[in-house]
């Protein structure tokens, strides 16, 4: 059977694309930005899956605003890179897992979750920028992905009870798919920041921190939080972090089994608008 | 009845929801338009001409035209749908988000680079800095 090894967390800063493709990595702005991975880039090829299914959001790329899923997946065999405007990033096409992925939304939608299913899709910074921190610049990417794509843009957004409640549902498919696939969640976006308006700009280090920690420690505690608390403490769009319970509740310690291992452990301001935070957690 | 929206007493933000996307509609599918090659060099070509191909207000228009971030969003524009336009001026994300504070854009870098807005004085309309 299936199952899950590992999640790992990561903010999506489309900066840090630009600057992995404009070879600025080494810059002083950039270099601390890039240690805080490295460990991450060994540790994946140490620990490589046999699929990613990746939590991220579209920043109004492959939708627009004449379709609002809430929850998206992608069962198609490949994906291409968006172009947010500035022409694709010069990163490899994602190449899907259409059987796990097919059989994951029929399983999730019989436990309630309504997930539209997605066979024709662009994927944008959101699934590519984590993509590349973890990985580097590699001329393929190392394994197939699945993208699951959550509206965070226009409210309301799923709450973060929902998200946690929808990674168990996820966790349950993966272990009930009959190929012994080592599968790896990740959930990504965020940490504080706000993108529009007179209070851009707003970081919460403090409030960051603390989600790192209960994260780790009291997640349920942590999917209970409100909307307006990530609104008024995070940001405006550090709303984007209820992706990162997604990827929480398909966990071993919080679905009966050992408590995890906190593998690595990073954060840093800024990148560009943002806070950089980072966690990999793994099943024992 | 009216519906909660425990958002609205946050300064200097606007939340996109489901009453400003309908405002927003048609300029933020303008700006979404703005993702093809051809459509950017038409709309720089000649920009009101192209904003008058949309249904959207004088005022939607004029923002855009006077690239008034701050009001684009106050007439339903969503920031990941406007930044198509940034794209278009070849401008960073960092300097759209700058363009809306009232700061220079070496003010808004530096305060970044300096950890950022604080939270204190920020979270409620009104409230003593």
């Amino acid at each position: 059977m299936a199952h899950i090894s590992a999640s790992v967390y990561t903010s999506h800063i489309p900066a840090v694309g630009a600057a992995l493709d404009l070879s600025k990595t080494a810059e002083p702005y950039w270099q601390p930005v890039f240690k805080g991975y490295e460990f991450s880039k060994q540790w994946l090829k140490d620990n490589k899956p046999d699929v990613i299914f990746l939590v991220y959001n579209d920043h109004a790329n492959a939708f627009s605003l004449d379709i609002i899923p809430t929850f998206a997946i992608g069962t198609a065999p490949e994906f291409a890179i968006a172009d947010e405007g500035w022409g694709p990033r010069p990163v490899p096409k994602v190449i899907g897992h259409p059987k796990l992925a097919a059989h994951i939304a029929q399983s999730v939608i019989q436990d309630d979750f309504d997930l539209t299913i997605v066979n024709k899709m662009e994927v944008d910074h959101g699934l590519t920028v984590p993509m590349s921190l973890m990985c580097g610049q590699p001329q393929a990417w190392p394994c197939p992905v699945i993208p699951f794509a959550v509206n965070v843009v226009q409210y309301p957004v799923p709450s973060g009870r929902r998200c946690y409640m929808l990674g168990k549902a996820i966790r349950k498919a993966i272990e009930s798919y009959d190929e012994p696939l080592n599968v790896q969640i990740w959930g990504t976006g965020g940490m504080s920041h706000q993108l529009q308006g007179p209070r851009a700009g707003l970081i919460n280090k403090e409030w960051d921190q603390a989600f790192l920690d209960k994260l780790i420690a009291e997640p349920e505690k942590l999917a209970a939080t409100p909307h307006i608390d990530y609104v008024r403490e995070a940001g405006s769009e550090g709303i984007e972090l209820v992706m990162w319970l997604i990827a929480r509740g398909a966990m071993d310690d919080v679905n009966g089994g050992k408590p995890l291992t906190t593998r690595h452990r990073f954060y840093h301001v800024p990148a560009s608008n943002t806070a950089v935070g980072h966690l990999i957690l793994e099943n024992n | 009845m009216s519906l909660d929206k425990p958002y609205m007493d946050v300064p200097g933000t606007t939340i996109f929801d489901a009453d400003m996307s309908r405002q927003g509609y048609h300029l933020n599918q303008f700006c979404m338009s703005l993702m093809k090659a051809e459509n950017r060099a038409r709309f720089k070509a000649n920009e009101r001409a192209y904003l008058d191909e949309w249904p959207m207000s004088e005022d939607q228009k004029e923002a855009v035209l006077a690239r008034d971030l701050n009001r684009c969003i106050e007439l339903g524009g969503n920031i990941y749908f406007l930044s198509k336009i940034g794209a278009t001026d070849g401008k960073s994300f960092q300097q759209m988000a700058g363009s809306m504070t009232g700061m220079s854009e070496e003010e808004y870098r530096n305060m970044m680079v300096g950890g950022g807005r604080s939270i204190e004085g920020n979270r409620y309309t009104g409230e003593k800095k």
